[in-house]
């Protein structure tokens, strides 16, 4: 069976969509050439009309997108590095997303922003490192973080063809990940619909993007200890709340491991949604980036904000063991 | 539909003069939440630039946006019940005056985000173009907006990649209180030089003069031309907003508000029709005006049960906040 990286399923989906649906086009920076690896090639499949390189002008070109949406296209925006999300954090909230609403239902704005390389890209430091899908599902956009190629490519190809802004982050730490994959079953994957990964019956960990390797891992560590469920929401918002509340209510208890910072990160929605229909066995826990993170340059500090898999067994073994 | 008859232009601003002095009316009676920004006095540039556009070609405003969405062909009525925030209103009640839209007749909306609208109107009108149908824009913006980073990047774009669209700067003289001397360094119009766009100045209390300076951009933009900056010089009549009186801002001569006020562009436009005329579209204006008041007024307010309809064109529904 074909191995598919995850960053060659992205590519994949962006070709599989403009060739099915000619209102599809690319812009960004250095796209032509596909300097993040996810766009090469598609200059020479569909022409420099659907694949443009923009200057580096991220507020504009963002906006322009959500000009080109209103008059029937479907924009990708691919963003080079994750904080240019807080230059255009803006024109995603302020325009792309309210104008359906303010307009009364006149408009629909279908933008996908996808950022591949969002998190830590170790050794990037303050500036390239951040992970701000927290921020979106705060203001409802729709908002998802494939862990897998077949995700990256099923989850990419809907949020292109929904018709709301989606961002999709893809995760400097999932990129590199390879699947053996059949072509023939890549398929579009349903936006606000989790999966359970791994089945347990002692806890249930909430994994977001990338930390769904490093739960699978801890997992299969702690087997012959604990057991435990690995579930992947793979879209942040709308949140799949139902398929967690099954998993949760059959083990009783949840730790969440996310990459984003602590206060008024997705993990504390995500045990609170929980909390308010279920009743746990032990108080949950999340596994996240400090308050207020920025990264630290040296790779040794780098790895200490992050949330790793060290800090997820300690979770499990709070969870479980420190309150039978 | 260039439209170069002087009882049409004169129809519009005098549509847009007394809609805006109605709409006053209805602010201080309660009837209008919120506030307003009155375009009082600015009249022209909106009836003069939509004069010479054509009925597929795209605006988009500000939050002294109503000139621009009626100049545009916007039913005054609907326009009205969405100043009341009605069901009836243009945006369902869902935007009220600073988002009035009707994308049916390419208004993309007022904009309340200053300088925000140019790069919305340079993707949507490129988007057209990419798909055959020839239209352009028109951008209208304040002064305020030239030192917002967003509308150069949006000029550079536009330059760039050949985009039609007509910007147009109404300079007021004012953003908020801050004087243009101390807020502009340069010229407006060399903003746009910068970026090799064509940029005239233009009196902008004469709507005669605002619809040719911009006939003649948009015959060249029709004929393959790029962006071109069209700076209309003009004075607001009334304050900011309708509650500015309630702060006493302090900050026009009175002497520069009274010649400032005697530059009318309703008189102005009036002055090239004969009297029994004005007085014909006079009543008639105001026959439609009692119409739209009367219409809004009677609309239905919207049902609170759907205070979130229209939020995701996907039909998504979050869930509750209580
Ligand atoms: C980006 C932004 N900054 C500030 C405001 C608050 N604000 C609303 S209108 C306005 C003044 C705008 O001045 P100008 O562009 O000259 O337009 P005018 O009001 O004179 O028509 C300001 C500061 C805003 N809405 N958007």
């Amino acid at each position: 069976m074909p191995r598919l990286s995850y960053r060659k399923a992205l590519t994949r989906a962006l070709a599989d969509e403009m060739t099915r649906d000619e209102a599809v086009f690319l812009l960004g920076e250095d796209i032509r050439v596909g300097a993040s690896n996810v766009t090469p090639g598609l200059l020479k499949r569909f022409g420099p009309d659907r694949v443009l390189d923009t200057p580096l002008s991220e507020q504009a070109f963002t906006s322009f997108a959500t000009g080109a949406a209103l008059a029937g296209m479907r924009p990708v925006v691919e963003f080079q590095i994750p904080s240019l999300l807080f230059l255009v954090f803006e024109q995603i909230v302020n325009h792309a997303h309210k104008f359906p609403m303010m307009t009364g239902g006149q408009c629909a704005v279908p933008v996908t922003y996808l950022v591949p390389g969002s998190g830590s890209r170790t050794g990037w430091a303050g500036q390239h490192s951040d992970h701000p899908y927290s921020l979106f599902a705060h203001v409802g956009i729709v908002t998802v973080v494939p862990a897998t190629p077949a995700d990256a490519y099923g989850l990419l190809v809907s949020a292109i063809r929904h018709d709301d802004p989606v961002v999709v982050f893809a995760p400097a730490g999932a990129l590199e990940v390879r699947d053996d994959v059949d072509f023939a079953t890549l398929a579009p994957v349903p936006l606000g619909r989790g999966m359970v990964r791994r089945a347990g019956d002692d806890v249930t960990v909430v994994a977001v993007g990338h930390l769904v390797h490093d739960a699978l891992a801890v997992a299969e560590e702690l087997a012959d200890q604990v057991s435990v469920e690995v579930f992947d929401p793979r879209t942040l918002y709308p949140f799949d709340i139902d398929a967690l509340v099954d998993s949760v209510s059959r083990t009783g208890r949840l730790v969440v491991i996310d990459d984003s910072n602590r206060s008024c990160g997705i993990a504390a929605e995500i045990i609170t949604s929980v909390l308010e229909r279920v009743p746990l066995t032990a108080p949950p826990r999340r596994v996240t980036r400090p308050d207020g993170a920025v990264l630290p340059f040296s790779p040794a500090l780098d790895r200490a904000v992050q949330p790793g898999r060290a800090a997820l067994a300690a979770a499990i073994h709070h969870v479980t063991k420190d309150c039978p | 539909m260039t439209d170069a008859d002087p009882a049409r232009l004169y129809r519009t601003v005098r549509l847009i003069r007394r809609f805006e002095e109605r709409a006053i009316a209805l602010v201080r009676s309660g009837h209008i939440v919120g506030g307003i920004h009155p375009y009082l006095g600015q009249e022209g540039i909106a009836a003069g630039v939509c004069a010479a556009l054509g009925d597929g070609d795209l605006v988009t405003g500000t939050h002294r946006g109503h000139g621009h969405v009626l100049a545009k062909g916007a039913d005054p009525a609907r326009m009205m019940a969405e100043l009341c925030g009605r069901e009836t209103g243009l945006n369902r009640g869902r935007g009220g005056s600073m988002h009035a839209a009707d994308l049916s007749i390419g208004v993309l909306g007022a904009n309340a985000i200053v300088g925000a609208s140019p790069a919305i109107l340079t993707g949507a009108v490129w988007a057209h173009r990419q798909r055959g149908n020839p239209v352009l824009g028109a951008s209208f913006f304040g002064d305020g907006a030239v030192n917002e980073g967003m509308l150069l990047e949006a000029f550079n774009l536009a330059a760039l990649w050949r985009v039609p669209v007509l910007l147009v700067c109404e300079n007021n003289g004012y953003a908020t209180t801050m004087p243009v001397a101390g807020a502009v360094a340069g010229t407006i119009t060399g903003r746009a030089e910068a970026f090799g766009i064509p940029a005239v100045v233009v009196d902008g209390q004469d709507p005669e003069a605002v619809r040719q300076v911009t006939a003649a951009a948009v015959a060249r933009m029709r004929d393959g031309g790029g962006p071109e900056l069209v700076e209309a010089r003009t004075y607001r009549f009334d304050a900011h907003h309708t509650f500015e009186h309630s702060v006493r801002l302090d900050y026009r001569p009175p002497q520069e508000v009274a010649d400032g006020r005697s530059r009318d562009p309703v008189a102005i436009q009036g002055a090239r029709l004969s009297p029994a005329d004005r007085a014909t579209i006079d009543a008639e204006v105001e026959a439609t005006l009692d119409a739209a008041v009367a219409f809004a007024l009677a609309g239905p307010e919207p049902d609170p049960a759907g205070a979130l309809d229209h939020l995701y064109a996907s039909g998504l529904t979050g869930r509750g906040g209580s």
